[in-house]
């Protein structure tokens, strides 16, 4: 990985990348949604209502997975002080938080025909909610820490800490519907019981989760490069001023 | 040892007492995060009468009937060892059905009939079209 600390060679292959990306997910995931929403069959029990998964499913998976992003990242930066961590980690942060705001209000959308209601202090929604504050107090944090003055300005290990920590709301919120009576039904896929979704929804859910990833991958990697661009930028500035 | 691996160790560390700490005080958490007593629940420790609470479970098949004035209905909400008689005057959700999950908001008149004021509906983790389904997961609907 320490061969990508250098800014220009990560810029080299970052560069490219972003654009394939981007194309190749976005185009992935509006097929799948689309045959999802239009052609797909309706559920035996809800009918066309669970249409919505094709959204809800994907935006929840990457909801968890930008701060799965953010630990990871955050590790690499408090551990190897790899110099492109920090940058990774305040990427990840906007997109996931996108990305959880769209499954809530998707789940809000689908529960009150369903369930019967908007919203309810159950495991499941109450631990996803929190999710996304995580993801807004993230971000405060990385601005207020860069914006700081001081010895260790710029570096973000406060915010990379706080990466770490909040890391451990994934597991509460993916055993939230085994380990607590919930509203939200239990798990529909998982490693060792396969999927009790069938297969004709299954794939193009999988598809839009896969498509909806590489999307959220362009989108880190293009909030990457603007940050470089801007450390650049202000940088050159500061030795223009100086001369 | 060199600094990079002695900051590893201590970050790993600190992660798995973290994560060690959270999940006993979840699973501490367990009858206190619950969103919806049971009936064996209610069986082993009764709430309150008056107190409102949510009762959950599944809808007893066969269980649903509609009283003479047309708008209240009495069902039964059962687990594997227990059955509560609910009855509830209003909307149910489209999703409410005989063999199906339940989550009735209300209080305990006497200790055993529950009285609903609301009632939301529990649908299990299964998706599947229509042609699938066949006999094996039908549930009946309530008209």
């Amino acid at each position: 990985m320490h061969a990508y600390a250098n800014p220009a060679r990560f810029l080299k292959i970052a560069r490219p990348l972003t654009g394939w990306l981007g194309l190749v997910g976005g185009v992935l995931l509006i097929l799948c949604v689309v045959y999802g929403v239009l052609f797909g069959p309706a559920d035996y029990l809800q009918g066309d209502t669970v249409r919505i998964i094709y959204i809800h499913v994907p935006a929840a998976w990457l909801g968890m997975a930008g701060w799965s992003g953010i630990a990871i990242a955050s590790a690499m930066q408090l551990i190897w002080r790899h110099p492109l961590a920090g940058v990774a980690g305040r990427a990840c942060a906007l997109p996931g938080a996108v990305f959880a705001a769209i499954c809530l209000a998707t789940g809000a959308i689908w529960g009150r025909p369903t369930w019967g209601t908007w919203w309810e202090w159950d495991g499941r929604l109450t631990s996803m909610l929190v999710l996304f504050f995580l993801y807004l107090a993230y971000m405060a944090l990385s601005r207020a820490e860069r914006d700081a003055d001081g010895e260790s300005a710029g570096e973000g290990r406060m915010t990379a800490i706080f990466g770490l920590i909040g890391a451990i709301n994934l597991p509460i919120i993916h055993y939230s519907v085994l380990w607590w009576r919930t509203l939200h039904q239990g798990q529909s896929i998982s490693l060792m019981k396969g999927s009790s979704i069938d297969a004709s929804m299954l794939w193009p859910l999988l598809g839009a989760a896969v498509g909806a990833s590489l999307l959220f991958g362009a989108i880190v990697l293009m909030r990457m490069r603007a940050e470089l661009a801007e450390t650049k930028l202000e940088m050159r500035m500061r030795r223009l001023a100086a001369s | 040892m060199k600094a990079k691996n002695q900051r590893l160790i201590l970050i790993v560390a600190a992660v798995v007492a973290m994560l060690g700490a959270v999940l006993l005080a979840m699973s501490g958490l367990k009858d206190q995060a619950a969103y919806f007593y049971a009936p064996s629940d209610v069986l082993r420790s009764p709430p309150a009468l008056d107190r409102d609470v949510r009762l959950g479970g599944m809808v007893r098949t066969g269980s649903v009937k509609k009283l003479a004035d047309g708008v209240t209905i009495r069902f039964v909400v059962e687990d594997e060892r227990h059955a509560i008689p609910v009855e509830f005057k209003g909307i149910v959700p489209d999703l409410f059905r005989e063999g199906s999950g339940v989550v009735a908001e209300g209080k305990f008149v006497t200790p055993g009939q529950f009285v609903a004021s609301n009632i939301l509906a529990k649908h299990d983790e299964r998706y599947m079209p229509p042609q699938m389904a066949g006999d094996k997961h039908k549930t009946g609907r309530v008209s």
